[in-house]
């Protein structure tokens, strides 16, 4: 590319540099920094008033110490989250700080020299003194890419970001054609993370191939599955990270507008992005001829309403176009007729995350992550019954086993595992026997499941499979646009059939009419919702039958979770007469003794709450929760 | 203009390049069950009704004809087994939210959904699937036409052609999922915001939009 005035980062780098060294560089030379995990997961667990209880504290102690504000290290399960970088000390993290723990460690640590062992999660590196991050199971598997910078850098500082190897991507792409940036994605074998996995080169490259102009280029951070929230970490602790690869984007296709589509529930993510937007256009990352050479880009956000479906790609489209989110037949691809008819790229957050490591780094070392066919990362938002629930990064082919119970830590309070949800409501359940599973594109999909979004919701004994389905395709349903036969007339039907089963109300030919339709809207609707809607039925169908029947023909849920179907029941061989600490948990009055002193249950009164069970002193262990319900004669 | 040879349930059919194989099958006299297709947008299909489905040689599922542009040797079956089963099935779940009271109704006997259960050999009533009927109102508000929105297949024709002619237009989808139907903005009796041109009306398949002269009952009620 002809370059106009030669104008390159290094100035601003050194700037950078001095900045980030103005911050954190007196660790090493006497002063110290703290830093506190302000991403939403912060916020809600109450990082605010700890940073203000930091700040009130260190001006009463007058200590010299600044406090950096950074993102989301994944760890969401121990916010808030303090880190402290004393001279002479590892940096150390400490979890589920509050604001008496904030100050105390202030005086303990900063003032004192006691690191306060008991609040420690994590040193960053390794040290005599105090554990590390490396010696948790978790470090062996985890490998960050996109996560790298978050919770380490302010992302309101671009400087931060460049100081951490920022925009040297867009400065390299800059200096070869945009061929050789497509086919360098290429070569990384990079698969798109919004869900499908389709190879981003060729989609590059079919864009760029495409006649017709103007060509636009989109960030798909609609992020609409319940429970993921790895777009919004990234979006919040790292936005730079996906600016600099959404510019490369368009550089490569030949675009001049790029947009990122966010939902407005992200408000802090919003807000984030508009700052980065502000910095990158007063560095003269985005604007005309970009950092002097001809190519020319700017960026706009649009707020997405919060529809599920605007996250599909022709919806998206339509919605920035000021039409309702409503998807289209495809073929034509977006990257070729897409908005306003143009040929049109578009990709997820996480896809463009990937970016900027393959041109910075070269596609060998990407591809060298992960297996020959889903090179790279993958992120998933771990939640559920595990016990280190947060954000988790591993290299493609890290099974499932490796997943939740090394990285996770396994299940929480000696529970048995039974099945592992992957992918949101696309996703599918998979069971125990498919923990050896390598996460990739193709072997879930093999298994029935998809990469889908990233969300990864781990179940147990207490979770009932047929409830599951119901909840998942309860969401689908709700979010169905409407427009076509199988997805709103079927979906609706499908939820009917799991409502009545899960009411114990399910006939004999339910499971067989609901596997159909599940085949029928899969294979018949029009868009990505309705054909992966039924993934959750036909997986729990497909490996947890037996629950299904269980319900339909006994009238039982096996993991007594179908409030219809269970009932509390006092075993009056075990009532101790004389003991009566039930009957007074029971909000509703529903416990009273019998002719014999022995504790009854009402049942037409008792709401099912499940006070009275642990109530029951475990010496007597009177009390049982059982299903099929059965009372007392 | 160009045409292609294909070849549809074994019957040699010649069209132009460009078109479709739901327009080459009915212009050759074999029918496909379909609601939402119009030879307007074949261009742009709208694929809301999902029961046009065709197996094609050489592909590993079923397609919709309306989206599928015709080709030199292409080997297509309206009759293959799962292709029955996707149109059977989506017509099944139309019927299931439809109120079925066709003695009753003004276009018995004119109705597209009779006619494709016909060729398909389901009945009006379903016994697989629970019933689903919408309770809207119905709206008679226009001096020509009755709206009874219960009864709509949500195929989107007379959105389309609304919307195309000249003038601001009155009526568009509104809502999603389950409840999504056609309205007029602000769900306004429709006879506030119409011309009567009544191109909708004639472009229903179903008993949702019909002429005042053939519901008299409607009418008066
Ligand atoms: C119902 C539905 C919702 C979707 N939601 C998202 C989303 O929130 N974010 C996303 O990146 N892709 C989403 N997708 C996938 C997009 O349609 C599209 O495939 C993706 O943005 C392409 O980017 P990629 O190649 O980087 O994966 C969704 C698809 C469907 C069918
Ligand atoms: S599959 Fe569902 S969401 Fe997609 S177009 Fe059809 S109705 Fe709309
Ligand atoms: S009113 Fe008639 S034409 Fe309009 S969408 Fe409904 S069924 Fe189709
Ligand atoms: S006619 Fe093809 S989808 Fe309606």
């Amino acid at each position: 590319m002809k370059v106009l005035s030669p104008v390159s980062l290094s100035g601003i780098r050194a700037q950078a540099a001095q900045h980030w060294q103005a911050t954190f560089g007196g660790w090493h030379s006497g002063r110290p920094v703290i830093t506190v995990g302000m991403a939403t997961c912060g916020r809600a667990a109450g990082a605010m008033d700890v940073l203000q209880a930091l700040r009130d504290e260190l001006a009463r102690l007058e200590l010299d110490c600044p406090v950096v504000e950074v993102g989301c290290t994944g760890h969401c399960y121990a916010e808030p989250l303090v880190t402290i970088y004393k001279p002479g000390y590892p940096a150390i993290c400490y979890g589920y700080v509050n604001p008496v723990i904030a100050r105390t460690l202030l005086r303990e640590f900063l003032q004192g020299d006691n690191p306060c062992p008991e609040f420690v999660l994590g040193a960053l590196e390794t040290n005599d003194l105090v554990p590390s991050f490396a010696d948790f199971p978790r470090a062996k598997y985890e490998t960050r890419l996109l996560l790298k910078n978050c919770g380490q850098i302010d992302p309101e500082q671009i400087e931060h970001y460049i100081a951490n190897g920022g925009y040297a991507a867009l400065e390299k792409a800059l200096q070869i054609t945009p061929e050789e940036v497509i086919t360098e994605i290429k070569e990384a074998r990079l698969r798109g993370r919004g869900g499908a996995g389709f190879p981003t080169g060729e989609k590059w490259e079919m864009c760029r191939r495409a006649p017709g102009r103007p060509k636009y280029v989109i960030c798909n951070a609609d992020e609409g599955d319940p429970g993921a929230f790895m777009d919004r970490a990234v979006l919040e602790s790292d936005p730079h990270s996906v600016l600099e690869s959404l510019i490369i984007a368009g550089y490569a296709i030949g675009a001049g507008q790029g947009y990122i589509y966010v939902r407005a529930e992200y408000p802090l993510a919003v807000q984030r992005l508009r700052l980065a937007l502000r910095q990158a256009r007063q560095h003269n990352l985005l604007g005309r001829h970009i950092l002097g050479n001809a190519f020319s880009f700017d960026v706009r956000l649009f707020l997405g309403s919060g529809a599920f479906i605007c996250g599909e790609e022709t919806a998206l489209i339509a919605s920035l176009e000021g039409e309702a989110g409503i998807p289209r037949h495809r073929p034509p691809y977006p990257a070729e007729h897409g908005l306003h008819g143009k040929p049109t790229l578009i990709d997820n957050v996480k896809t463009l995350g990937c970016v900027r490591h393959i041109i910075r780094d070269g596609a060998k070392a990407f591809a060298a992550i992960g297996t020959q066919k889903s090179t790279g990362t993958a992120v998933f938002a771990l939640a559920g019954k595990v016990v280190n629930t947060g954000l988790v990064e591993v290299p493609m082919g890290t099974t499932l086993r490796q997943i939740i119970f090394d990285v996770g830590g396994g299940i929480p309070k000696g529970k048995r595992f039974k099945a592992v949800q992957i992918g949101g409501p696309s996703g599918a359940c998979l069971p125990e026997s498919a923990l050896d599973l390598p996460v990739d594109f193709d072997s879930l999909t093999d298994a029935g499941a998809m990469m889908g979004s990233g969300g990864m919701v781990v179940l147990d004994e207490d979770d009932c499979m047929v409830e599951i389905a119901r909840y998942f395709l309860q969401f689908t349903q709700r979010e169905s646009c409407g427009k076509c036969t199988f997805c709103r007339l079927g979906t609706r039907q499908m939820l009917a059939i799991l409502d009545d089963i899960t009411k114990g109300k399910g006939k004999p030919e339910d499971i067989a009419v609901l596997a159909e339709l599940a085949e029928d809207v899969k294979a018949g609707s029009l868009c990505g919702l309705g054909k992966t809607a039924p993934n959750p039925v036909l997986s729990t169908l497909r490996y947890f039958r037996d629950e299904y029947e269980a319900h339909v023909k006994e009238g039982r849920c096996p993991a007594l979770m179908c409030q219809d179907l269970i009932n509390y029941y006092i075993i009056p061989e075990k009532c101790e007469r004389s003991c009566d600490a039930c009957v007074g948990t029971c909000t509703v009055e529903a416990i009273s003794p019998n002719s014999k002193r022995i504790k009854v249950i009402d049942q037409a009164k008792c709401v099912k709450c499940g006070l009275c069970l642990p109530a029951c002193p475990i010496k007597y262990g009177a009390i049982i929760k059982q299903s099929p319900p059965q009372v007392q004669k | 203009m160009k045409t292609v040879t294909l070849s549809i349930d074994g019957k040699k059919v010649f069209a132009h390049t460009g078109e479709k194989v739901l327009w080459a099958a009915l212009d050759n006299g074999i029918y496909i069950p379909n609601l939402c297709a119009m030879r307007e947008n074949s261009e742009e299909p709208m694929t809301a009704c999902r029961l046009c489905f065709v197996e094609i040689e050489g592909y590993a599922q079923p397609v919709t004809a309306c989206t599928e542009p015709v080709r030199e040797g292409l080997e297509v079956s309206t009759r293959g087994e799962r292709a029955l089963r996707l149109a059977r099935s989506g017509l099944e779940l139309l019927l299931a939210s439809h109120p079925i009271e066709c003695a009753r109704c003004p276009v018995n006997r004119a109705c597209e959904l009779q006619r494709m259960a016909a060729h398909l050999g389901i009945k009006l009533k379903t016994r697989r699937l629970r019933k689903f009927v919408h309770e809207f109102p119905i709206d008679s508000s226009s001096p020509l036409f009755v709206y009874d929105p219960n009864k709509c297949v949500l195929c989107g024709r007379c959105v389309f052609i609304c919307q195309k002619l000249p003038g601001t237009p009155a009526i568009g989808f509104a809502h999603r999922g389950f409840d999504r139907r056609v309205t007029t903005c602000g769900d306004e009796p429709i006879g506030n915001r119409c011309g009567d041109c009544t191109e909708c009306v004639s472009a229903c398949p179903s008993g949702a939009l019909v002429f005042k002269s053939r519901s008299p009952a409607a009418d008066g009620s």
